[in-house]
């Protein structure tokens, strides 16, 4: 009898993780109900973050601020051709942040910051139709930073420091479009990292060229997370040779990407601030994300990402309305790193327009409460995942996708 | 100040009332799609094993959910249509029971060899489906495995006294709503406002099947007088068939209708060839020069009558054909043994070799083997050793004229050879007729399966992921068996009827994506 060659070659071809979503914009209540700008004002030790130069700027001798958000996030996605149409029921993401600055000298402050800017949390309902690419994702980042800043003269300050990263990521997806056992169960692996450590540095400049004019500029280098020993752990496998998926370790990189923000700020009749940033991401770093099996039985997946460098431009305004009150309001425009053909459901964003709005309310000289919300808005988008393949052969993942977020965030500041 | 708290909460109820994304206008929403001048609320399917989801040789819950009433009834869903029930089995291994013993065989998986040559192999376990312990029917699928066109409008074919003698059919006596149940009444009860006929097959199939082994009757109107292997008049069929559309359509439904595809198309004929004896296989090329010493005496008599096309020799260096039985070849045994006989040969060696050439020949690619053939090709024919030793002969040399394919002809079963194919050709042209002219004279959406069916055999089917063709076990269109689909071969069949109702019917309701949906499954027991 001709001897029957078995081309089933199921291969582990998809994504791992996030589209332009991994980076979460949320490092600060002020800054955020300002458009999420910062490199440029003076007003809270959120300038750890949001540039290290500013911190020896600041009037207070102790500022403390923390906080966090709620972001309550979700996704639809449909296809017209098929009638397929599936919602995601994602956990509410919770970005933390705390800063605290000294004033050492009147050229000389210190800072520290731990923050969370990059994390994604989407779960769309098992089996989906795009559950070959993602049924689940969780991604968290937690950043800490200590910072110096130098006055240099009146006018201008330089500061900096290195950032330690910790991550973690647990990611869901069934192996192929059809793959089942013997009872029709979806065949799936589970890939959980945690644990996995980096460096990298921050460093900014700040100008005051003239009475309540601020210019700034800051830089965070790119940094790599490299998990080399992540759990894959494969369920629903037939009991075949011709499927070989046991459960085993893996390594794979995942890149979070340098920044460049230049900003600008101006005060005028007393009570008023406006600010501008424009944020630069170097995305062009994420051209594909790589698992290797330690298993050698178990094909690696390569799945293209060919992220392109996208911009952000950021406008706040800030009005002290009352000895009380400080109210903020803003608006950003986020460009999508994510190229035509590698829109990808993990976190499917496309541009997105933010609006952002929020106060802070003194309670003392000492104590202030911070409030900020954020609706993130995008349109409707035709897109699809072309760099998906089975036995070698492309099968693109297209659909309409609408996403949207509502992020309502909450923190203190302590002054003396 | 209390303004200011107002319109912040204000603000903030109505960013969480937007925070669930929406679709200007979404699939699920009423009115989206649209069924046309069809109604989908009761959509009902009658049919055999296809209309079933039987595949891999069984009958088993992930095939019927794969059926492709069960995916045209998903896709209804979005377009008005209602609850779609099935009859479904009790487990994923496929085999019946009657009375506790098993009466059916288990799917087949695929499994490797411990030579690491993944083939077809019947899964391993105790099945659970009680023929007994009714299912409650009827059900929106009323395809019943095995069922001719005429069984569906036979009383009884769903009695389970009658599974034992072959009168009744175990998987109908499942869910029939009574003894003396038709399937077509069963079907009718449920009041379709929609429904599908796929029915004929079998009517054909089982002849193919058994490589002809049955009778073709056309000529004889009497179904009852039928064996399960023979071919049904085409009178007969379409009496039957003109009934169901009457039932079916009695209430004002309307529906699809499929026609009958050339069975010989199917992997179960085209997955062993003709050729299909390998001189470097190391049981059958060190043979060769001797197996040709001993057919050059029997070609000569051949050249002798008259008949030298039919001559058998195998080549060392190519793939050989087997040696087929042709029934539809003159016998000529008798000649044959006095010919032998005057050419040297003993009595007995004579009178054996002319019983057992007297209509044999080479095949050549106008016969079909039968997919199940591949497992007997060079093995011994264990009946014609015992035969052989009963009459005397040595049991070294029995051995060597018992074996199938090289010096026992391929017996009837196991090759459809073109008389027979005919038989089935003609046979389903007739049907075909039927069943177009009453889909045009009732206003019925038409698939037809034939046309496609070809596509997919000769340049494949392009889809989403790739191209499906109907070559056994890789090809993704035909499932272990050989002779029914895989759940992507029944999704592309679903596609088909609703591109046909959308046209037919002025509907627009949407097709799957046939890579979704799943080929063989792989296991080793």
């Amino acid at each position: 009898m001709k001897k029957l060659v078995f081309l089933a070659v199921f291969t582990l071809a998809s994504a791992m993780m996030y589209a332009g979503g991994y980076r979460v914009s949320l490092q600060g209540n002020k800054s955020l109900a300002m458009g999420h700008t910062g490199v440029a004002l003076v007003n809270s030790s959120e300038l750890v973050f949001f540039n290290p130069a500013g911190l020896v700027f600041l009037e207070d001798k102790l500022s403390v601020s923390a906080g966090g958000f709620g972001v309550f996030s979700d996704v639809v996605y449909q296809n017209e051709a098929t009638g397929a149409f599936a919602e995601t029921d994602s956990p509410v993401g919770t970005p933390i942040y705390l800063y605290a600055s000294y004033q050492a000298t009147d050229w000389l402050a210190f800072g520290l910051g731990v923050y969370t800017p990059y994390g994604s949390e989407v779960a769309y309902e098992d089996d989906w139709a795009g559950s070959h690419l993602v049924n689940n994702i969780e991604l968290a980042a937690i950043f800490v930073q200590p910072t110096v800043s130098f006055k240099i003269g009146d006018v201008v300050s330089i500061g900096g420091g290195p950032i330690y990263v910790t991550g973690s990521v647990n990611f869901n997806r069934n192996l192929s479009r059809t793959l089942t056992d013997l009872e029709g169960n979806r065949s799936e692996v589970t890939i959980d990292a945690s644990g996995v450590n980096q460096w990298g540095w921050t460093a900014g400049v700040m100008v005051k060229p003239a009475e309540g004019l601020t210019i700034g500029a800051n830089y965070r280098s790119k940094i790599i997370l490299e998990a080399d020993d992540a759990d894959a752990d494969f369920e629903n496998i037939p009991n075949s040779p011709l499927t070989p998926f046991a459960d085993t370790k893996a390594s794979a990189s995942l890149p979070l990407p340098a920044e460049m923000t230049v900003g600008i700020s101006y005060e005028f009749c007393e009570k008023w601030t406006l600010a501008f940033d424009y944020n630069r991401a170097f995305w062009d770093v994420y051209e594909s994300l790589d698992i290797d099996f330690a298993d050698e039985n178990i094909p690696d997946s390569f799945n293209a990402r060919n992220y392109k460098n996208a911009s952000t431009y950021r406008f706040g305004v800030q009005y002290d309305a009352t000895k009380m009150f400080t109210l903020r309001a803003g608006y950003y425009f986020d460009e999508s790193p994510v190229q035509d053909g590698f829109f990808a459901p993990e976190t499917p964003r496309n541009d997105s327009n933010g609006y952002t709005a929020g106060l802070t309310f003194n309670l003392s000289d000492r104590f202030q409460i911070d409030a900020s919300f954020l609706y993130l808005r995008f349109k409707e988008v035709d897109a699809s995942y072309d760099a998906y393949f089975e036995n070698g052969v492309a099968a693109p993942f297209s659909g309409t996708y609408k996403s949207s977020a509502f992020v309502p965030g909450l923190g203190v500041t302590y002054k003396m | 100040m209390k303004n200011t708290f107002k319109y912040i909460a204000l603000a903030a109820v109505v960013g969480l009332a937007s925070c669930e994304p929406e679709f200007d206008n979404t699939v699920t929403d009423a009115g989206f799609y649209d069924s046309g001048s069809a109604d989908m609320t009761t959509y009902v399917a009658v049919g055999n094993s296809l209309t079933a989801g039987f595949a891999d040789g069984a009958l088993y819950i992930t095939g019927q959910e794969n059926s492709y009433p069960n995916i045209m009834a998903g896709q209804f869903a979005l377009a008005g249509g209602g609850e779609f029930t099935q009859p479904l089995t009790n487990d994923n291994l496929g085999g019946l029971l009657l009375n506790g013993t098993q009466i059916t065989d288990n799917r087949f998986v695929l499994s490797v060899d411990a030579n690491g040559n993944p083939g077809p192999a019947l899964l391993e376990g105790t099945p659970t489906t009680e023929i007994t312990s009714s299912a409650t029917g009827p059900f929106n699928n009323m395809g019943v495995p095995g069922a001719k066109s005429f069984h569906l409008v036979a009383p009884g074919y769903g009695n389970v006294a009658g599974v034992p003698t072959g009168a009744a059919n175990p998987y109908y006596a499942r869910f029939a709503t009574g003894p003396n149940a038709t399937v077509i009444a069963d079907a009718a009860s449920l009041n379709p406002t929609f429904f599908s006929l796929w029915i004929g097959n079998n009517d054909i199939l089982s002849f193919a099947t058994s490589g002809g082994a049955g009778v073709d009757q056309t000529g004889n109107f009497d179904p009852s007088t039928y064996g399960p292997n023979d071919i049904t008049d085409p009178n007969v069929f379409a009496s039957a068939y003109s009934a169901q559309i009457d039932a079916l359509t009695a209430g004002g439904a309307g529906g699809v209708v499929f026609n009958l595809p050339d069975v010989t198309s199917i992997p179960f004929f085209t997955t062993v060839p003709f050729a299909a004896l390998d001189p470097t296989n190391p049981d059958f090329g060190p043979q060769i020069p001797t197996l040709n010493a001993t057919y050059a005496g029997l070609n000569q008599a051949f050249a002798a009558l008259g008949v030298p096309e039919r001559s058998i020799q195998f080549s060392q260096t190519a793939a050989s054909a087997v040696v087929v039985k042709d029934e539809s070849l003159a016998d000529i045994s008798e000649n044959l043994i006095q010919v032998l006989i005057a050419g040297g040969f003993d009595q007995t060696t004579a009178t054996i070799f002319g019983l057992q050439y007297g209509q044999a020949r080479q095949a050549n690619a106008d016969d079909l083997l039968v997919l199940t053939s591949a497992s007997i090709i060079g093995q011994l024919n264990e009946a014609r050793f015992n035969e052989l030793v009963g009459l005397g002969v040595p049991a070294e040399t029995a051995g060597q004229l018992s074996v199938n394919g090289i010096t026992f002809p391929l017996e009837d079963q196991w090759v459809l050879v073109p008389a027979e194919q005919t038989s089935i050709a003609t046979a389903t042209a007739a049907y075909n007729a039927t069943i177009q002219g009453l889909a045009i004279a009732n206003d019925l959406a038409f698939v037809d399966a034939r046309r496609e069916l070809a596509r997919v055999a000769s340049t494949g089917i392009a889809y989403n992921g790739g191209v499906l063709t109907s070559e056994f076990v890789t090809g993704g269109g035909f499932s272990l068996d050989g002779v029914h689909p895989t759940g992507r071969g029944y999704a592309l069949v679903a596609n088909l009827a609703i591109e046909q109702i959308n046209r037919t019917y002025g509907a627009t309701i949407p097709t799957v994506d046939i890579g979704d949906y799943p080929t063989i499954t792989a296991h080793n027991n």
